[in-house]
């Protein structure tokens, strides 16, 4: 690790005044931050931690949506959200271990993209908005691509706001080290329609099955993806799984979090 | 009734109060000295390439910087050698290129240390490690076993080859092997792959040195498995140092696998860097570091042919194996796939025929030495699964099979096709126990209950044998060793009755705390708690060769064993005089030392103060004291067995083997604390189901190790793992040491992969998948796309 200076703001308004600094960095939970700097693969000036700002913190139900702060931790969604929205109470509850989830933050793994990372897929599944200290953003204009988002320089991820859909399942297949997902899908059924989201699998991260879409809002039911399937093309080939691997759990992930939706 | 003390007792481990309170003292913990600098190694990150120049200046200026050392700053001074020397089927002794302390002219792996900064602080020295330029010219990386040896690209160009060794187990046997396979009804043939693994002790390494200039004398706290064998090589080959100079501290070590025996560049720098710059330097591993450089194990490409007659009869094992053994020797690299391999590939069978050629190859990758089971894995992989594959093709029951072909137990001693004698054993007992604890006979209902729920279940059965208690001196350095294997104990009574109790093995998670003192307590009749352990200090205890091959008890045990024999006998004397009797008449029993016959009796803790106040004392025939050392050398090698079996779930829509039931039924011989046997079973089966199912060091072409961190290797966790029924209630005793214990270390690692394997193969083909070999880890991508391809 290089030496940084580190501020620790209250309110979202300092927060990003001091991310002004030249080379400073926002840090939310830190599960990915922290390591990259430890390996010195980083040297941020200035670490701007969002932790302390509490009106960043905690879930809110708004009629039919829920509303996380951006710095809520995966520990909170998961317990406050078991009733409320189990598919996504589950999807945190599953992130990482205890140590990271108490850490971790919906803000930073939103921010952050990684290909496989769990929220993105919830974020995509259930329509969420991505809210920021500027502007609102949908979801599906959120995710640009592996790491890649549409925020801008100096943006903070403030909170999401989840559309609790009708049934949702998330059925996440480990990858066997990290416990990432190799691939992860969720399965949204909403009043107009069915979505389905999934990570780990492509090389521009989280994406939507259109064509599972609709034939599963046409009918939600597992048999409706017979004779469909996924192009290997563009999926991830690594150490874990080859694309064909990935698009056939793809299908298979899909049809289970069908039957499991709830 | 099971014992509360002493031998067969299971003992609450008295070294776990400290661990499990985070009180442990690892080389790491150690209080900084008030001079403390520390070491970072510059390492290189190309797997093959040409130092052209090394430039320190800018580092030698930065803040905080003491010293730069590159491998030039080693030139002169000896490096660290192998073993073993092994001799090819030619007769020619080894290749075996030097492994400097720092790369010198070429870096051969990722990883491999060219140069190291000795500053005030870590962070200090890793800017300054950040500064260093080196001009490295990287160059094609060798990394196929086989493509090495038709290269001309070398990983030391000074041998002018890629092979270590072409060594032929046992040679004069060869034609006959050819012959058998050649006549035989049927030939099972097999190719697999042994896959390298990580070691991943939980404490990564860790070495402090210190230097007295007024007395010359050198201090070093390491991260050992055998604090005296590092001595002895820092000494001999490496540095020079006397070894009355050197001090060798290994505290509490956490874990280690095997990875910890051997001596590694890092110690001698850190030397060498406490005499140069006057202080004491300290070097820790990081993570990276530990994936990169810590020697791997496994690593074996084989091809395995089983000849039998037409009733499934064995006729002759033949193997042609490559064994990766890196970019350099490391200390065992040359025994394992060697001694400790084609000497068990005769397995449990009484088979008459066996071949075993092992090609030692050198590659652009982190050097390979012994982990956990060393070489016998391997050998009970390969024989176990080809046995399945060869009841399969003969539609033969597995476990009838074995049977048909196991050594029985009227013919011990046995001498096996592959050059050992085995002292004791009963295989056909062993499988009866397995069969009953494990339930077989309910397997069809458990199978058709996995059934319904759309999963493949599938049995695996396997029986091995392995050799430990290593080993006897006489017999090794014939084989090669450089080295007697030999261990010792000394036994102090102090004045006040209570003991200390210097031992050559250091324990790094064994429990020796606890075992030796029970040992020791059954045969003196006090109490264990009045006994204490000292290990792992070369300048308190008077020997050692170390901890591994599950030698600690059968080796080093035996000579707590004869150095207490030796007390006792001392003893009786003391209180023969004491009592006005003759030794002779002397008996010793539950402590107390009475006159045969009479009521007439002194207790140990009098004759132990009668030791040291020798008033009306036979000083002319007994000196005063009591403290014993005894040397065990062993006769033989012991020969743990077990016969093991497994039930796995295998998801068919994605390949996910799930280990729903394992079971391991051992002979360990004699035991002395069941609790820990057993959780030295379990930690085995934990490290063998991981190798099976998990584990995996992936280098690509360029030699880049690209599971380099738990991000990508992937260990057992608990999910993974099953709840054991474990059982070692069908003990031989080892016929030639005291204690009859043969060694339970490495039995759960060196059964498990094979039971794992066989029972995936069970599951697909009962699926209709004729799918016959898949190689470890069988991941769920890997057995996928083996149905897929099926």
């Amino acid at each position: 690790m290089y030496a940084f200076d580190i501020e620790r703001p209250t309110t979202v308004a300092e927060a990003v005044n001091a991310l002004k600094a030249d080379e400073a960095q926002p840090l939310g939970g830190g599960q990915t931050l922290i390591p990259t700097l430890k390996a010195r693969l980083a040297a941020p000036s200035k670490l701007v931690s969002l932790s302390a700002i509490a009106e960043m913190i905690g879930v809110s139900q708004d009629g039919s949506a829920i509303r996380i702060g951006g710095a809520t931790t995966h520990g909170q969604v998961a317990t406050e959200l078991a009733d409320s929205y189990p598919a996504l109470g589950y999807l945190a509850s599953k992130i990482g271990d205890p140590a990271v989830r108490n850490r971790g933050t919906i803000g930073g793994s939103v921010a952050n993209n990684d290909p496989a990372a769990c929220y993105p897929a919830a974020c995509l599944a259930s329509g969420a908005t991505i809210t920021t200290n500027t502007r609102d953003i949908a979801a599906d204009d959120f995710f640009l691509g592996m790491f890649e988002t549409a925020l801008e320089e100096d943006e903070i991820v403030t909170a999401v706001t989840f559309p609790v859909p009708q049934k949702a399942d998330y059925q996440k297949f480990e990858q066997p080290a990290s416990r990432f997902p190799l691939v992860g899908v969720f399965v949204a059924k909403h009043d107009d329609g069915v979505r389905v989201a999934v990570t780990g699998a492509s090389e521009s991260g989280v994406f939507r099955w259109t064509e599972a879409e609709e034939a599963l809002s046409a009918d939600f039911s597992a048999s409706a993806l017979e004779g469909l399937s996924v192009d290997a093309d563009g999926m991830i080939n690594d150490l874990h799984g080859d694309g064909a691997y990935r698009a056939h759990l793809i299908k298979v992930l899909t049809g289970r979090a069908v039957t499991a939706a709830r | 009734m099971p014992k509360d003390t002493g031998i067969g007792a299971s003992t609450r481990r008295r070294e776990d109060v400290r661990f499990l309170k985070g009180k442990g003292q690892y080389t790491d913990d150690i209080p900084p000295a008030h001079d403390q600098a520390a070491a970072v190694f510059a390492r290189s990150t190309v797997a093959n390439g040409v130092i052209k120049s090394i430039d320190t200046s800018v580092a030698e200026s930065m803040p905080g910087v003491l010293a730069v050392f590159t491998g030039a700053d080693f030139a002169d001074v000896g490096g660290n050698p192998a073993g073993w020397l092994i001799n090819s089927r030619d007769g020619e002794p080894m290749k075996e290129p030097k492994r400097p302390v720092l790369a010198h002219g070429k870096v051969r792996h990722v990883g491999d240390a060219y140069a190291a900064v000795i500053a005030e602080t870590e962070k200090q020295a890793r800017d300054a490690v950040e500064a260093i330029e080196a001009d490295i010219e990287e160059l094609p990386a060798i990394m196929d076993v086989k493509a090495a040896l038709t290269s001309d690209n070398f990983v030391h160009d000074e041998i002018g080859t890629n092979q270590c060794f072409d060594w032929g187990w046992i040679e004069d046997n060869r034609r006959a092997t050819d012959d058998a396979i050649k006549g035989a009804a049927h030939v099972t043939t097999l190719e697999l792959v042994n896959n390298r693994l990580v070691p991943n002790a939980m404490e990564p390494r860790c070495s402090m040195a210190s230097y007295k200039e007024s007395s010359d004398e050198y201090t070093l706290h390491t991260t050992s498995q055998n604090p005296h064998l590092t001595r002895l090589l820092i000494s001999a080959f490496v540095m020079g140092i006397p070894e009355n100079k050197l001090t060798v501290i290994a505290p509490d070590v956490g874990g280690g696998f095997g990875s910890k025996i051997y001596h590694y560049g890092e110690e001698a720098l850190v030397l060498a860097a406490a005499k140069r710059v006057g202080r004491t330097v300290k070097w820790t591993s990081d993570r990276t570091e530990a994936f990169l450089t810590d020697a791997h194990g496994r690593d074996h490409v084989t091809k395995i042919e089983l000849a039998t007659d037409a009733e499934g009869n064995f006729l002759a094992f033949r193997t042609e194996t490559y064994a990766n053994v890196g970019a350099y020797l490391s200390n065992f690299a040359t025994a394992t796939p060697t001694f400790l391999h084609g000497t068990l590939m005769a397995g449990n069978y009484t088979v008459p025929n066996v071949y075993v050629n092992v090609k030692a190859v050198f590659t652009n990758t982190a050097p390979v030495d012994a982990y956990r089971g060393a070489g016998r894995p391997e050998a009970t992989y390969s024989l176990e699964r080809v046995i399945d594959k060869c009841a399969r093709e003969l539609g033969m029951d597995p476990i009838a099979l074995r049977r048909k072909n196991f050594i029985k137990p009227d013919q011990y001693p046995f001498a096996s096709a592959a050059g050992l004698e085995y002292d004791s054993g009963n295989y056909d007992a062993l499988m009866d126990k397995m069969e009953e604890v494990a339930d077989v006979a309910g397997f069809a209902a458990r199978r058709k209950a996995s059934e319904s729920k759309g999963m493949l279940r599938g049995f695996g059965v396997n029986a091995y044998v392995e050799a430990c208690g290593i080993a006897p001196s006489n017999l090794v350095g014939v084989l090669g060793s450089r080295v007697g294997l030999y261990d010792a104990a000394t036994v102090r009574v102090n004045a006040t009755g209570n003991l200390s109790v210097m031992v050559g093995a250091h324990s790094h998670g064994q429990g020796h705390e606890t075992v030796f003192p029970q040992i020791v307590s059954d045969m003196l009749g006090i109490d264990a708690q009045s006994i204490d352990i000292v290990h792992g200090d070369t300048s308190k205890i008077p020997f050692g060769m170390g901890t591994y091959g599950s030698r600690s008890l059968a080796v080093c045990g035996s000579a707590v064993v004869r150095a207490t024999e030796k007390i006792i006998a001392k003893a009786k004397k003391i209180a023969g005089h004491m009592l006005e009797a003759a030794d002779t008449d002397i008996e010793f029993k539950d402590g107390q030392f009475s006159v045969v016959g009479t009521n007439k009796s002194v207790s140990f803790g009098e004759v132990a103060l009668k030791a040291y106040i020798p008033h009306n004392f036979p000083i002319e025939d007994i000196e005063p004291g009591l403290e014993e050392t005894a040397f065990y050398d062993p006769a033989n090698f012991t020969f743990p067995s077990g016969a093991y079996c497994c039930e796995v779930e295998v998801d068919p829509d994605t390949g996910k083997v799930r280990v729903d039931r394992m079971t391991a039924v051992d002979d360990f011989g004699n035991v002395m604390n069941p609790m820990i046997v057993t959780g030295q079973v379990h930690g085995g089966l934990g490290q063998g189901i991981g190798q099976a199912l998990l584990e995996a060091a992936r280098y690509n072409e360029d030699g880049q190790l690209e599971s380099a961190s738990y991000m990508d290797y992937a260990m057992p966790r608990a999910d993974d793992l099953p709840f054991y029924i474990v059982d070692h209630s069908q003990g031989t005793p080892c016929t030639h040491n005291p204690l009859g214990a043969k060694g339970c270390g490495e039995a759960g690692a060196i059964g498990s992969p094979p039971t794992v394997v066989n029972a995936v193969i069970d599951a697909l083909q009962s699926g209709g998948k004729n799918v016959t070999h898949i190689d470890m880890p069988l991941t769920p991508h890997r057995v996928w796309s083996a149905m897929n391809n099926a």
